[in-house]
């Protein structure tokens, strides 16, 4: 008898993997108002897995077990909802579901490889839909492409499964309702919705990346997720855009760095103070890999200036051979596309490094009125430290304090903290 | 349009004497010919019969275990498909791949309610 170590590690690797994929062959079956029928056959296939490879043993290619258990269940259903009104067979591929002589067959065809990965990129640009809400459409990429549970979907976005619940309803209540048919969007229309997509993607990858509330193996399943449903876009033809491989790109600089961000209780670690021999050579070099490819056409997006200036973090062999003019321009052309404040921010922090605190003060006046930094932890943080380093120390520790207010995560509390202690 | 019904009678020897992958390979032409009737909304429905079942005689209700057919003429299975006439029905049946392996098709056209 194989060890259940090894079958449960083969088998929640294969589900990340595979669940997702199964889903969206199996949707396209059953019809999007039957989303929970499609998500049913695939956990039969993995309890089947499960008890059959407890005796039997793991086979040697678990991942064609594992979709051929799966298009048996299919069958099974098919066969027992034929005459309900659940399914719709009415397109003329669908009813040959309905026939003996033609389901077997018909089945095979809606499983042929080549098909399966269109499918999942369709039902990416489905959850992805711009009449979903953000938060509705990243709980269902993680519950129903990314094999995530509700409990894990819950602990990722820190909120009850009540509310996950909700949010996968409400997603699939849209689906019946609009009924919509998941597909690659035309030419026309693959920029728009590509972008939507990649957000989707960006955000699910810094909340693995960012928060650091979230449990670590958390974490690095959303970053490894959020890697692995951008290399999807990039194995479509159709899909394959410069900014896929920006973001991709971007993604990559950051995860190389990962592990030096923070320490083993789990405070976070400053660029300056990071251990740059931690950083992943392997990813970085991808990450080249990817930018360069991200460089055909004319597309120039924020995902390409973010990953240009991620790089030159990645190359600068210690802090000190940071090229911050090289930065500051690419945040120069940044704001250019998109006036956003944080951005604004960021990009004060880089005057704080190449022209000292009184340029870095003066850039930020301008955004002394802003709403949305007003309620930013860090914008309150980065003037503590700009206001520190001009030794207005009450000053300082008036943001800090603020800035302590504004976050959640205990690690950035204790680091703000410390700042206010060594401030005296 | 009118209704057919294609009766597909014997074969059965010929089926078993073939291995599995020629007989998988013989259903990708069965969903072939249904597929292309399909996409033109010809096809209705149809499945396939077991060999094996009961006869039930007639006034006495006795019952025998098995067809009363000779395994030749035996039903093997039925398709129901629109058609405007007989003979537009009888061409469409001439591209069964049951044909290929020695099995009748019988085309009848179903008796509409008056």
């Amino acid at each position: 008898m194989e060890s259940r170590d090894h079958i449960d590690t083969t088998l929640n690797h294969l589900f990340r993997q595979e669940s997702g994929k199964m889903v969206a062959v199996l949707i396209k079956i059953f019809g999007i108002e039957n989303i929970e029928m499609a998500e049913d056959v695939v956990q039969d296939a993995l309890v089947s897995a499960l008890e059959t490879w407890k005796f039997r043993g793991v086979p040697d290619n678990p991942r064609a077990w594992l979709y051929k258990t799966a298009r048996n269940k299919a069958i099974d259903v098919i066969r027992r909802k034929k005459h309900s009104k659940t399914i719709d067979f009415s397109d003329p591929q669908k009813q040959l579901l309905t026939s003996g002589y033609t389901l077997k067959a018909t089945m095979n065809d809606f499983w042929e490889e080549d098909q399966i990965q269109d499918d999942f990129l369709a039902m990416m640009y489905a959850c992805c839909h711009p009449d979903i809400s953000r938060e509705n459409q990243i709980t269902f990429i993680l519950k129903s492409l990314c094999g995530f549970s509700t409990k894990e979907v819950a602990k990722s976005f820190l909120t009850s499964e009540d509310t996950v619940s909700k949010r996968l309803y409400r997603t699939k209540e849209y689906f019946r309702k609009y009924k919509i048919r998941p597909e690659i969007p035309a030419q026309s229309a693959i920029v728009s919705r590509t972008s939507a997509v990649l957000s989707a993607i960006y955000l699910m990858f810094n909340e693995g990346y960012n928060s650091t509330h979230v449990d670590q193996l958390i974490r690095e399943d959303l970053i490894g997720q959020a890697m692995s449903l951008c290399r999807s876009l990039l194995s479509g033809s159709q899909t394959r855009l410069p900014e896929v491989y920006a973001l991709m790109a971007l993604m990559c600089f950051h995860a190389a760095r990962v592990d030096s961000r923070t320490t083993a209780d789990g405070s976070l670690i400053l660029l300056f103070d990071q251990d740059r021999t931690k950083w992943n050579p392997i990813l970085i070099r991808s990450g080249e890999d990817y930018l360069n490819k991200a460089s055909f056409g004319n597309a120039l997006t924020t995902y390409h200036l973010e990953a240009a200036i991620a790089y030159q973090h990645c190359c600068a062999k210690r802090y000190e051979d940071t090229d911050w003019n090289e930065i500051l321009g690419y945040y120069n052309i940044l704001l250019d596309i998109a006036a956003d404040p944080i951005v604004f921010l960021n990009r004060s922090l880089v005057i704080l490094e190449l022209k000292g605190p009184e340029d870095a003060l003066k850039s930020l006046e301008k955004m002394k009125k802003n709403k949305l930094l007003e309620k930013y932890y860090l914008y309150h943080a980065t003037l503590g430290e700009i206001h520190q380093r001009l030794s207005n120390h009450a000053l300082s520790r008036v943001c800090y304090e603020k800035a302590i207010q504004l976050t959640q995560s205990k690690s950035e509390k204790q680091f703000l903290q410390a700042k206010i202690t060594s401030n005296r | 349009m009118k209704q057919f019904m294609f009766l597909f009678k014997g074969g059965d020897e010929v089926w078993d004497t073939k291995s599995p992958e020629e007989q998988q390979k013989h259903m990708q032409h069965w969903q072939q010919w249904i597929g292309e009737m399909a996409q033109q909304e010809k096809f209705i429905g149809g499945e396939r019969l077991y060999p094996h079942g009961n006869t039930i005689h007639p006034a006495s209700l006795k019952v025998t275990d098995r067809p009363l057919t000779e395994s030749k003429e035996l039903v093997g299975g039925y398709l129901v498909v629109k058609a405007n006439t007989l003979d537009e029905a009888t061409e469409m049946a001439k591209r069964c791949p049951g044909l290929q392996w020695e099995s009748h098709v019988e085309v009848r056209e179903v008796w509409p309610e008056e």
